[in-house]
């Protein structure tokens, strides 16, 4: 786990105007679970290097490695990411790290994952590798954004609440609403997070991931509806550059 | 030296700011927890330490708030690789909270309000190099970094510095906490880079 391994870039697809996610081919990967991160470790030529811990947004079953990575301000490793990386390009990578955040498809509870912003990637993760749960337990989604164009894997998510047996997705849009939408743009609250979640009654098991702000609102909320505590699972993104 | 990236050029280099392997610096003050942030009422805090031999010995928050307070500056290394130069504390020091206890045990566990557990050396603790803290900035600690109050451990990964701090059980049986079993390195020195299991 500790040791470095040099990967390939061996595709890119642009998620959204300031993130898209890498397709890395890893020599050896010894697999990983929807959840976990990686950390990846650029080097200048004269030796300077910079590190950042990214989350993996491939299922845990899936041959290829998959980073979605947000371009934040004055950040030089997203910068060249987002921006510089091209197929073909090497990049050392480690892992896969975390034993915390991540989700089985043995799990025999039901899943609802809540998502801020670029918080979607590790729980991408766990929709994707849910699709290969026979059991088809819930799972449910709900993707706080700032706006339409802000939404991370978007044909991918409409086509997966049709096909996968047990998904389902809600939005909240905070910014700007689409133009049909039924309610106009607002920040989480008590109300909507009732109306999109599994009940507390349910018991289901809760991960929560996107910026402190946002994890907090939501983790008390859940608390405050009758979620165990010991069942909120959180994963808080600052602006890691 | 790494595989260099081709196109990777880096920020410009800072030869001035003395950080351990592997981090950068931050001016913000992230937040990093496994789940929600514990509320904890100041007349049902409690603090206690309990030695190798099962004898405990509790403080209220009003207890704490009696004994001798430091203020101090120390930097903070996260493992996921910020770090926060000179950030100013208040607190009351491990030396003083340990003063009194009958103990030789070498180590500690350490339990929070919330469930968070870590593992320390007893003589991590020691000698100015640990504390209770309650203040930050001149502010009472806030809840999301680890107030009323959180151990701090500065020369240690931040995450031996548990937030929302309740106990501190003195063992001669090393027993790992909760990043300890889940991957991360059992002593954490920023500066060895000890960030997971080897």
């Amino acid at each position: 786990m500790s040791s470095w391994r040099v990967a390939t870039v061996v595709g890119i697809r642009e998620e959204t105007a300031t993130a898209r996610t890498l397709i890395l081919q890893v020599p050896q990967w010894p697999g990983h679970r929807a959840g976990q991160h990686v950390d990846i470790r650029l080097t200048a030529p004269d030796g300077y290097t910079a590190t950042r811990s990214y989350s993996i947004a491939s299922a845990a079953m899936a041959d290829e490695l998959e980073v979605t990575v947000e371009q934040v301000a004055d950040g030089e490793v997203s910068s060249f990411l987002t921006e510089s990386v091209a197929a073909g390009v090497p990049i050392e990578i480690r892992g896969p790290l975390g034993g915390w955040f991540v989700w089985s498809p043995e799990q025999a509870e039901p899943v609802q994952l809540v998502a801020g912003g670029s918080g979607i990637v590790p729980l991408m993760a766990m929709v994707r590798t849910h699709a290969s749960s026979t059991t088809g337990r819930p799972m449910r989604l709900l993707y706080s954004v700032r706006e339409p164009d802000s939404v991370f894997y978007r044909d991918e998510l409409r086509e997966r609440t049709t096909s996968q047996t047990g998904l389902s997705v809600n939005y909240v849009f905070t910014r700007e609403a689409p133009a049909d939408w039924p309610t106009p743009p607002h920040r989480i609250d008590a109300t909507q997070l009732t109306a999109g979640t599994i009940p507390a009654s349910e018991r289901p098991t809760c991960y929560v991931c996107g910026p402190t702000g946002f994890v907090e609102t939501v983790a008390n909320l859940l608390v405050a509806g009758g979620h165990d505590q010991s069942r909120i699972r959180t994963e808080r993104f600052g602006p890691t550059g | 030296m790494g595989v260099v990236t081709p196109g990777f050029f880096g920020r410009s280099r800072r030869p001035g700011a003395e950080l351990p392997p592997g981090q950068y610096l931050t001016e913000d003050f992230p937040v990093l927890s496994a789940g929600p942030t514990p509320r904890i009422a100041l007349d049902e805090w409690e603090f206690s330490i309990t030695s190798e031999s099962g004898e405990v010995r509790r403080w209220t928050w009003k207890d704490l708030q009696a004994m001798p307070r430091e203020s101090f500056t120390v930097d903070l290394h996260c493992v996921t690789r910020w770090s926060k130069l000179a950030t100013d504390w208040e607190g009351v020091s491990l030396d003083a909270l340990l003063a009194d206890i009958e103990s030789s045990a070498d180590f500690a566990f350490v339990s929070s309000y919330g469930g968070y557990t870590t593992n320390v050396p007893v003589e991590d603790l020691l000698e100015g190099k640990a504390w209770v803290a309650f203040g930050y900035d001149g502010e009472e600690l806030a809840p999301e970094h680890g107030g009323p109050a959180r151990l701090l451990v500065p020369h240690l990964y931040l995450w031996k510095s548990a937030k929302w701090v309740r106990g501190i059980t003195l063992s001669n049986v090393d027993e790992p906490g909760f990043w300890e079993t889940a991957g991360y390195h059992n002593y954490g020195d920023p500066w060895r880079e000890q960030r997971y299991w080897e």
